[in-house]
């Protein structure tokens, strides 16, 4: 295993499924920033888990390069050259299906709005993707007769609906029981390889962490700042209680540690 | 490589593995399905509960009457008032009367339905007529429509007019009310993931804000035809009037004047009847399919 420690700041001539410079937001008029001056690349196909304890603005970052919030200043790119340059699709803590519609309506509904016309086709899109995520049997189940699991599941499929090359993930599994998590980190692992997609996902869980990215980016609590980042050479499919995945863990803990306890001071 | 090339992996190895953990899981968490017929389930919970609650009622009536503590023509029975409604049905026109009052109530509901929603969504847009009508707007809620029947004939007149002043002002507001906090109460990340999934403007009212408010809509409109139905039945009492036409409620002030006890008893019921009957024939099937669809009621 190879862990190496590094604070990147990619030339803006290397290819990229996003591309943060200078980030930086702060809410309200002359608010605290909540994050500060944020760079960073993700190169297309690539995972990366964005990691900190609560007030670094993980969440607040996805927000930005979703565009669902503008940034106060500094750019964000995300030069794709797939079927919808510039989009990110997003998945959130909870599955945030719509209630009133049936877990094949909810990604039918994702396959009209990015286009799709045609009813029959919509159908028969929106049953494959239920595939990938192995729920082909649930198409017309409504999201209350779904479990936890099986509902992020639906929203993995709504988001590969939107045919993005890039994929933001905030906590996603963070709700589900330790079980449950496993297995969707497998499924996540194994879509990840056959899309190619590239993969922001923001968690505090450190193994988490540890378990699916590439790389991990450390960030520090407010203002939200790239602390640190490791790039993660141990090879996918990964095992939760693997040996390196473990000795990493402790590595980034005690990083987060010592950020956490600045603000004690 | 774009998404849509993936196929299916078969399964094999940690494939299968992770498919039977899955199968496991899914199996597990997932709700158990009921066996017996629907129809069944629904008379012995839906049907069946009122119809026994009701009989409950006119046994209590009877014997109530029964032990004669009050004489019959203050607390006639319910044979009483059966016989009372057959023998003067036609002498107290109480078909054309339920007619009129049905019309009434329904085309006044309407008339609240658009004003209501039209009003609703404006108040809901923009903030500061917002802070200026809302406490208006529920104060009006709470006032007793009957409190404008004098008001109201002092400027139309015992018209149409007036008992319609009188139904809209009752319902209206709750209408509105029911709207803005339907939109209120949309969890903003319905609205987030629609514009993340491409939806603005048009496409997020259509497809996000409109499904998302129905249940507080709807349970709006539910209390607007129930304030129009009251409203309406309080205006026609008071406002009596020859060139009105018949109305439940001019009846019941009809049997008032006659100190016919039975058919006011008579007339009362009619209009239970109808209140619940609408209710149970428009609003209560939309609502349960609403709530049932989301899983907020039970099956």
């Amino acid at each position: 295993m190879t862990v190496t420690a590094a604070l990147s700041a990619s030339p803006a001539t290397e290819p990229a499924a996003v591309r943060l410079t200078g980030v930086t937001k702060s809410f309200g008029k002359d608010g605290v920033p909540v994050l500060d001056g944020i760079n960073l690349t993700v190169a297309p196909g690539e995972f990366v888990c964005l990691l900190g304890a609560s007030g670094c603005g993980k969440s607040t970052l996805l927000n930005l390069i979703a565009g669902l919030d503008p940034a106060s200043s500094g750019s964000i790119e995300l030069p794709g050259t797939g079927s919808r340059p510039g989009h990110a699709a997003l998945m959130f803590q909870e599955s945030a299906l719509f209630p009133w519609l049936s877990a094949g309506r909810n990604i039918e509904l994702a396959l009209k709005l990015r286009g799709l016309r045609n009813r029959v086709e919509r159908r028969a899109e929106a049953q494959r993707l239920l595939g990938l995520v192995r729920l082909e049997t649930s198409y017309d189940k409504r999201v209350h007769e779904l479990s936890g699991g099986m509902r992020q599941r639906v929203a993995l499929a709504r988001a590969l609906a939107q045919q993005a090359n890039v994929l933001l993930m905030d906590e996603p599994f963070a709700a589900l029981d330790a079980i449950t998590r496993d297995v969707l980190h497998e499924e996540l692992i194994k879509l990840w390889q056959e899309t190619q997609l590239s993969v922001v996902f923001v968690t505090h869980n450190v193994r988490e962490a540890a378990r699916l990215g590439q790389r991990v980016v450390l960030l520090s609590s407010r203002p939200g700042r790239i602390a640190r980042e490791w790039r993660v050479d141990i090879p996918q499919p990964r095992r939760i209680e693997d040996a390196a995945v473990t000795e990493l863990t402790r590595a980034i803990t005690a990083e987060l540690h010592k950020e956490i306890s600045r603000h004690g001071n | 490589m774009a998404i849509d090339t993936v196929e299916a992996v078969e399964p094999e190895g940690a494939g299968a593995e992770l498919q039977s953990l899955e199968a496991g899981l899914d199996a597990l968490e997932s709700a158990a399905a009921t066996s017996s017929p629907w129809w069944r389930r629904v008379f012995l919970a839906k049907i069946l509960p009122p119809i026994v609650a009701v009989v409950v009622l006119l046994l209590i009536w009877d014997l109530l009457v029964a032990a004669q503590i009050k004489p019959a023509w203050v607390l006639p029975g319910p044979a009483d008032v059966w016989d009372e409604l057959n023998a003067n049905w036609s002498n107290y026109q109480v078909t054309q009367a339920i007619w009129d009052s049905v019309s009434r109530g329904i085309l006044g509901f309407l008339i609240a339905l658009v004003v209501g929603t039209v009003l609703g969504l404006t108040i809901a847009r923009i903030q500061l007529l917002r802070a200026a009508v809302q406490p208006i707007l529920s104060g009006l809620q709470s006032l007793p429509s009957v409190a404008w029947v004098p008001i109201g004939i002092m400027w139309f007149g015992v018209t149409s007019a007036t008992i319609y002043t009188v139904v809209l002002l009752g319902a209206i507001p709750s209408i509105a009310i029911g709207l803005i906090d339907g939109l209120d109460q949309i969890p903003p990340i319905y609205t987030r993931v629609g514009r993340n999934l491409g939806a603005r403007g048009l496409a997020s009212a259509r497809y996000v804000l409109f499904p998302a408010v129905m249940p507080g809509y709807v349970s709006g409109l539910k209390q607007g035809w129930a304030f129009s139905w009251r409203s309406l039945m309080a205006a026609e009492l008071i406002a009596v009037s020859p060139h009105l036409g018949p109305g439940i409620g001019q009846v019941m002030a009809e049997a008032g004047d006659n100190q016919d006890m039975a058919m006011a008893f008579g007339a009362l019921i009619i209009i239970l009847i109808i209140g619940i009957g609408i209710n149970a024939v428009f609003f209560a099937p939309i609502e349960r399919r609403l709530l049932r669809s989301r899983g907020l009621a039970r099956r």
